[in-house]
């Protein structure tokens, strides 16, 4: 494995889904929040449809680092979680897939606001 | 109120139109490209680190997610971020580490409000409706595959 393509491929991918978000933010002035929640909701039901797998496979960090990625752990965890364990894993997986990019958000986002100061606008 | 001196609201949003400073379209579309590619691609590398400090293949994208997280929050807080913001648009808000950013940003700035109403309660202003949003679709979908699943 060419680990440079790989990174190629991710630099290429991810730039791509970065110019979708930029659309939205020049042509139709959603908020930054709202782009947010559109994107990890389309990276769920993108998933669900089957259609951000192969993007996954194909970009690797490409597709995971861009919240639509972040959709698509909440998705691919519930996924396995109700095979693994029926319809529990409907309220389980999403949350256990995506734990450690939550509680890094939590924790260092609540450390790093205890630590500095907003620098004067 | 004075009614004369009320545009309407068509009028209004003509004009922000006429009045917010443009960025180049293109010049937009570049920087959001090459900063957001970039994160992405940084993404990758960390990613491939942690392969080679020995952590299992599905772990690779927590890892990654993680490690960018720590970068978002920091640059954050010493005020960087804010800056790669206004030049890159949305190539820093849309990868991971600008969901960093928003959950670390609010705090920062709400501190004066306190410690648990301030900085605990702004964490999640933008975080909670993306969390809350996103789970739930997790959950429909989850119930949705159980569904097709046991039936069909």
């Amino acid at each position: 494995m060419n680990e440079f393509l790989i990174c190629g491929k991710a630099f290429v991918v991810g730039g791509l889904i970065c110019c979708v978000g930029q659309a939205l933010l020049m042509y139709t002035r959603l908020t930054s929040a709202r782009i947010l929640v559109l994107f990890v909701v389309s990276g769920v039901v993108l998933t669900a449809l089957g259609v951000y797998k192969p993007l996954v496979d194909f970009a690797g960090a490409g597709a995971t680092v861009p919240l639509t990625g972040f959709g698509y752990s909440l998705a691919t965890g519930a996924h396995d979680a109700v095979v693994e364990h029926g319809i529990l894993g409907a309220f389980i997986g999403g949350v256990m897939q995506t734990a450690a990019g939550i509680t890094a958000a939590v924790f260092f986002g609540l450390l790093n606001a205890l630590i500095f100061r907003p620098k004067a606008k | 109120m004075n009614g004369k001196q009320m545009p309407d609201a068509k009028a209004y949003s003509e004009m922000v139109d006429r009045l917010t400073p443009k960025t180049p379209k293109v010049k937009g579309f570049l920087r959001a490209f090459w900063v957001g590619g970039l994160i992405c691609a940084l993404g990758q590398a960390i990613g491939a680190l942690g392969g080679a400090l020995g952590l299992s293949y599905q772990q690779l994208p927590m890892f990654s997610a993680s490690v960018l997280v720590f970068l978002g929050t920091t640059l954050t807080g010493v005020g960087v971020y804010d800056k790669i913001g206004k030049y890159a648009g949305a190539g820093s808000i849309v990868p991971i580490t600008g969901f960093a950013n928003s959950v670390c940003a609010p705090a920062m700035e709400f501190r004066r409000e306190g410690l648990v109403l301030g900085v605990g309660a702004k964490l999640f202003s933008i975080a909670g409706p993306v969390l809350s949003y996103g789970i739930s679709a997790s959950v429909i979908y989850g119930l949705i595959f159980w569904l097709t699943e046991v039936i069909g």
